[in-house]
């Protein structure tokens, strides 16, 4: 294209977005970073203080035991959503009456935000757990079940609508060919339809894999980290360590660092280890 | 006869489960006309006389965090805040596309890499940055939203911007158009599936967002609902039961109008983000 004419129009298209992104993201970050090796309470009065929040971070009992929580609750939510997603998504893909009321339905809880996700869970857990005269922030564990049934309800139709775009994408004729072949059902699914679908896996474990490990809203609505923070995940620890706690304003930068590298690490292992299973169509 | 058999019994499986699925839902529902005291005492119960009191959590719920107003302000950040995005960013999309250079290049791999940045990483500092420079308003959390949205928005716009043959742009070039025309006239419209889709994944995110409003809006004067109903908790001490179920279902009402209407775009917007993220 004439690149000089478009040169001339470059910061009419490129600024806004560049100055918002700036604002919104390049500065924070970059100030973020330097913050968490300093000691401050607003961000005027920094005074740099090298690795010592770091050290803090990993001697605060509560984070350690919010990184074991989180690590386990991704895991448990990750194979879970992923597991019931897939089978609804296999099961409304076969001729049935009334599929697309049923895709409908079971998307619907994904439009409703965390924190009225967290309140609807509160109650009918509540009222479950009436029958056995105890509540939700009785234990950590309930409080860790809890979550994950409010995750499953809420992702599982999300993922299912991904898993049935990739079956509807496999051609017929495979499945076909194989069946003359004389594979069973089972082998099909295993070496035909598993394989064909690592892409929608990929998404799929990508995406339940980021929301478990950065989930808040839901977090602080449904047990707001009770009893005593031990059912309070790694997102949760660092708000409170933000503002809960005056003086460790750097540390809760620290935390968030960490929680960064960490989701980044996670993300990227994750997406090399799928990929690789993908197949060239 | 046998495959009809099994046609059947999917169909009555997934309706009791669809049942089961909404049942949630329903509870809170029946639970908005009961009195505060049953509430925790019998949720699952159908409100009967002594239990029931009309509508009154709802005036209480209303009263208390003034839902309208609420309404009002998610309404018009979610609205002003989508149109925004969708407006900059495909411009800067096409632009970073078209135009190949180290500027643009570092651009698109910054936009990519912000999406991997959890919020927690920079709410500190950008909820500080936005007080200073008093965009703790209505007006200036958009420019937030542009700013902290724009990387998946980029990212999905340039991965459809490449789909389109450049022969089109090219022959608008020699007719006379400048840049804004042919981006206007030309390119816009073949983008118009992408633009629905970027849409309602913002949509999604920016209408139930309840951390990054809080920190950065001043919550004494604005609140979204996600704010309002925290609040409701937070403010208060003991949770006021009735209110809460009462603005829950209030809470829920326009989420499943948005739903009936743009059901299609919805289902075609998720898949679309899955495949280009």
């Amino acid at each position: 294209m004439n690149t000089k004419s478009m040169k001339k129009y470059g910061p009419i298209f490129v600024l806004p977005t560049f100055a918002a992104f700036l604002i919104g993201f390049i500065i924070p970050f970059i100030m973020g970073i330097y913050l968490s090796f300093c000691k401050f309470t607003t961000v005027t009065d920094a005074k740099l203080v090298g690795f010592s929040n770091y050290l803090k971070v990993f001697q605060d009992p509560t984070f350690v035991h919010s990184l074991w929580y989180t690590a386990l609750f991704t895991i448990v939510s990750v194979i879970t959503i992923n597991l019931f997603a897939f089978t609804i998504a296999m099961l409304l893909t076969k001729a049935m009456k009334g599929t697309n009321v049923f895709r409908t339905v079971f998307f619907m809880p994904n439009l409703i935000g965390g924190i009225v996700l967290g309140y609807i869970w509160q109650l009918i857990i509540n009222g479950v757990l009436l029958y056995f005269d105890r509540t939700l922030t009785y234990s950590a564990t309930y409080g860790f079940w809890g979550l994950v049934i409010l995750m499953n309800w809420q992702q599982i139709g999300y993922m299912m609508i991904i898993y049935i775009a990739g079956i509807q994408n496999i051609p017929g004729e495979l499945i076909e060919a194989a069946k003359i072949d004389g594979a069973s059902k089972w082998q099909i699914l295993r070496n035909v339809t598993i394989p064909m679908l690592m892409p929608s896996i990929t998404i799929c474990s990508f995406l339940t894999l980021t929301n478990g490990f950065k989930l808040f809203d839901q977090n602080m609505a449904l047990t707001g980290g009770a009893p005593s923070d031990k059912s309070q995940m790694l997102a949760l620890n660092i708000f409170d360590t933000f503002y809960g706690r005056t003086g460790w304003e750097g540390v809760g930068q620290a935390k968030a660092v960490i929680f960064f590298i960490l989701v980044a690490v996670i993300a990227l292992i994750q997406l090399r280890a799928t990929r690789s299973k993908e197949v060239q169509q | 006869m046998d495959k009809k058999n099994k046609v059947t019994f999917g169909t009555i499986f997934f309706s009791i489960l669809s049942v089961l699925w909404l049942f949630p839902i329903f509870v809170v529902l029946i639970n908005s006309f009961k009195k505060k005291t049953y509430i925790s005492k019998m949720p699952f119960s159908i409100p009967t006389d002594k239990a029931f009191v009309g509508l009154k959590n709802y005036e209480n719920g209303i009263k208390k965090i003034g839902f309208f107003q609420a309404f009002g302000c998610s309404l018009w950040i979610t609205i002003a805040s989508v149109a925004v995005i969708i407006l900059f960013t495909s411009m800067c999309a096409w632009y970073i596309t078209r135009v190949k250079n180290k500027a643009t290049g570092s651009l698109y791999y910054l936009c990519v890499f912000s999406m991997i940045v959890p919020f927690q990483m920079v709410m500190f500092t950008l909820s500080k940055l936005a007080d200073m420079m008093h965009m703790g308003n209505p007006m200036g959390i958009i420019i937030v939203y542009l700013g902290f949205g724009a990387g998946l928005a980029v990212f999905m716009f340039c991965g459809f911007v490449k789909s389109i043959p450049i022969e089109i742009e090219e022959a608008a070039m020699i007719d006379g158009c400048n840049p804004l025309e042919i981006f206007f006239q030309v390119v816009l419209p073949v983008l118009k599936p992408t633009c629905i889709s970027v849409a309602i994944l913002q949509t999604m995110w920016i209408w139930n967002d309840y951390l990054l409003p809080y920190l950065v809006l001043d919550i004494t004067k604005y609140k979204t609902i996600p704010i309002a109903i925290q609040y409701l908790k937070g403010g208060y001490g003991a949770i006021d039961m009735g209110a809460m179920m009462g603005m829950l279902v209030l809470a829920i009402i326009p989420i499943v109008i948005f739903y009936m209407f743009c059901q299609r775009y919805i289902i075609e917007g998720v898949v679309a983000g899955a495949v280009k993220g």
